[in-house]
């Protein structure tokens, strides 16, 4: 049946529904169990679940996720909760050296079903240290998933597809999506969680993006319908491993390509899948692949952030730079 | 007179004469003697290893010689079922536990990474190199095993160097605030690589525990018995759920930090003289024969046991190939995502 979730509530469905399938998953992270999760993404879940299964840490990020792995050593499958992006730092140490290289380090013996939630990016008016889009470095770490969903529908598809999954996960949600609400129907494996969507159908350019901006993206493909151009949206879902074969067939049929995401612009998503981009399509752009993201700065203070991140305006923009090239022309 | 100043628990002198008698030790003469076997095997064991370092069988080598009482009194002190997250010089606890040694040296042997044996089935992790990290998923285990009521120990093993690293201090506040079933044991060798104790920590490592809210213990690491029951008592509080210990075994590395390390470039010979007159298999070995536990004709046994031991070790070393460079893809993930068997392919093409 259909229904009407904020992204937050369902992501709270999937962790209830996932928890409620497998009494091994637990839920670990700061003020998750009393207040529910700043955002209230594991609201009630103490509750439902006992303070067994979903617990309170001390404020030690590091050491959230190395008790997670040794907790999934024994035979569980912890979600944890980054409280925001930026304090996921002290725990690189741990995720890099460790979570993502057990598998092998153990000559494939013991892989680790732990999952790593944070909230990412702008979009709250959050100060410094609250809008940070660290993508980059997850996806740079071989031995990691990394997943991030573009709408409330999505969320709960790939937090459940995570938490079932056999690797570890780094699970970026964007702020900006926490209050957006959708109606559908819920349901986990609509799509396998390492598959991009196919959010909108064009024939002379491709977007490619996820999270956030997956939907300015989509609102950019409506602008540009009424000028005439028309725009593919492709919501890649899983960052890593890349879904290569989608990016490959949609800019293939389009020709022209426009990378999308928050993250700074230097080595950010959008600099390997250009690279992609020339490597599987080089024979068939008909234009040079554009990206639109936020600066090489450290993320701005909140009055400011609006002439940061990608805006409707700076898509549509670098979409009609191209709409209109034609290398054969 | 601070903590660190205190005498260290002991059982046995240096001199080989005990301060508990043998009935009060808790340990059967059987037991006695695999303790010296183990100490002597391990010992010899290592002598090879820097050898097979010279010859270029190995990659590099952490000794541990000097720290063979601290390692096999605390690994001999577990029940089988007790979990074990090393550090990187724990060859001896790894041989106690039952970790075949040639599989445990492909690490430094350079043929795999830190953790080729089965971790699970032998309860003993990966070797662990980045300092303190593995004591927090010790804690992590020790969770999930109160979580599922299970009666299990987890141990922890650690240097002076990484009491000083963010996740010490961690693994202690999750360890005191959760009550985690666990043991920390600290071999503090004196020395983090080039810098010693007192240039690393104003207080002994045992004495932070009054801060994390659990026991700390200062034992003389080159007293296997000594290091053998504070282990003991430690794992059991753990398993009747009376929460965390940490044990600081005061000991000395006699060797380099590794096989390319030159200790005269910081420490002194004398200082080295002088814990050699506390050589920890020495000292048990004087111990034994006192007590006529073991004759010198046990002794000379065991030596050549010892010697067909390393020449076993070193065989099984010298015999292990490099691995199939297409494992490296095929271990990072459950299965192979389609980017990744491309870049296998393209290895193997090249």
């Amino acid at each position: 049946m259909p229904e009407t979730l904020t992204t937050v509530e369902a992501l709270n469905r999937a962790l209830a529904d996932e928890m409620e399938a497998n009494n091994r998953v637990l839920v670990l992270g700061e003020d998750v169990g009393r207040l529910g999760g700043i955002f209230r993404v594991t609201e009630g879940l103490k509750g439902r679940f006992g303070s067994e299964r979903v617990f309170d840490t001390p404020a030690s990020e590091s050491g959230i996720v190395g008790v997670a792995l040794g907790l999934a050593m024994a035979g569980f499958r912890p979600v944890v909760e980054m409280q925001f992006a930026a304090y996921v730092y002290p725990a690189l140490e741990q995720i890099i050296d460790h979570v993502a290289k057990y598998r092998l380090r153990t000559k494939g013996k013991l892989g680790l079903p732990l999952v790593i939630r944070m909230p990412v990016g702008g979009g709250n008016g959050g100060k410094e240290h609250h809008a940070e889009s660290p993508e980059t470095i997850f996806v740079h770490t071989a031995g990691l998933k990394v997943l991030s969903p573009s709408g409330p529908l999505e969320s709960y598809d790939l937090l459940a597809q995570a938490i079932r999954d056999p690797d570890p996960v780094v699970f970026l949600e964007p702020i900006r999506l926490y209050r957006k609400a959708e109606t559908g129907e819920l349901g986990a494996g609509h799509l396998p969680m390492h598959q991009a969507k196919l959010m909108r159908n064009g024939t002379d350019l491709t977007f490619v993006s996820y999270g956030g901006m997956v939907g300015l993206c989509v609102q950019a493909a409506d602008a540009l319908a009424g000028e005439g151009v028309s725009a593919q949206v492709l919501d890649l879902r899983c960052l890593s491993p890349l879904d290569i074969v989608s990016i490959r067939e949609c800019v293939r049929s389009t020709g022209r390509a426009v990378i999308v995401h928050e993250a700074p612009l230097t080595l950010g998503l959008g600099a390997e899948i250009s690279a992609r981009i020339t490597e599987e399509c080089f024979d068939r752009l008909l234009a040079p692949v554009e990206r639109v993201t936020g600066y090489d700065t450290p993320y701005p203070p909140p009055s400011l952030e609006e002439r940061w991140w990608p805006t409707l305006g700076r898509i549509a923009s670098a979409a009609r730079r191209i709409a209109g090239y034609d290398l054969h022309d | 007179m601070s903590e660190a100043d205190r005498s260290p628990y002991q059982i046995v002198a240096p001199d080989g004469t005990a301060r508990t008698s043998r009935a009060d030790i808790g340990l059967s003469d059987d037991e006695l003697r695999d303790l010296l076997r183990l100490m002597t095997l391990t010992r010899r064991l290592d002598d090879e290893c820097v050898r097979l370092h010279a010859e270029g069988e190995l990659a590099v080598y952490p000794p541990f010689s000097g720290q063979e009482a601290a390692q096999v009194g605390s690994a001999f002190a577990l029940a089988p079922d007790d979990f074990v997250f090393p550090s990187f010089r724990e060859l001896a606890a790894a041989i106690v536990r039952g970790v075949n040694p040639v599989t445990y040296l492909e690490y430094h042997r350079g043929t795999w990474h830190g953790g080729p044996w089965d971790v699970m089935a032998e309860r003993f992790g990966p070797i662990c190199v980045p300092l303190a990290t593995q004591i927090v998923h010790a804690v992590g285990y020790a969770l999930g095993m109160k979580l599922d009521e299970r009666s299990v120990a987890t141990l922890a093993y650690f240097g002076d160097g990484a009491a000083s690293e963010g996740d010490f201090h961690e693994a202690c506040n999750w360890a005191g605030v959760f009550k985690a079933p666990l043991v920390l044991l600290c071999q503090n060798n004196g020395w983090a690589i080039s810098l010693p104790y007192e240039e690393q920590a104003a207080s002994s490592v045992s004495s932070r525990a009054d801060g994390y809210g659990f026991p700390g213990v200062r034992v003389d690491g080159n007293d296997v018995l000594a290091v053998w029951q504070v282990t003991k008592e430690a794992a059991e509080r753990a398993r009747w759920g009376k929460g965390p210990t940490l044990i600081e075994a005061v000991t000395f590395r006699m060797g380099p930090h590794l096989t390319n390390d030159d200790p005269s470039r910081y420490r002194d010979e004398e200082e080295v003289e002088r814990w050699r007159k506390l050589d920890p298999v020495e000292r048990f070995r004087r111990y034994l024969l006192a007590e006529g536990i073991v004759t010198d004709g046990d002794v000379d046994a065991l030596a050549s046991t010892a010697e067909d031991f390393a020449s076993r070790i070193r065989a099984g070393v010298v015999a292990t190939a490099a691995p199939d460079p297409e494992d490296l893809f095929e271990m990072v993930y459950e299965g192979i995502p389609l980017d990744l068997t491309r870049q296998q392919q393209a290895m193997g093409d090249a």
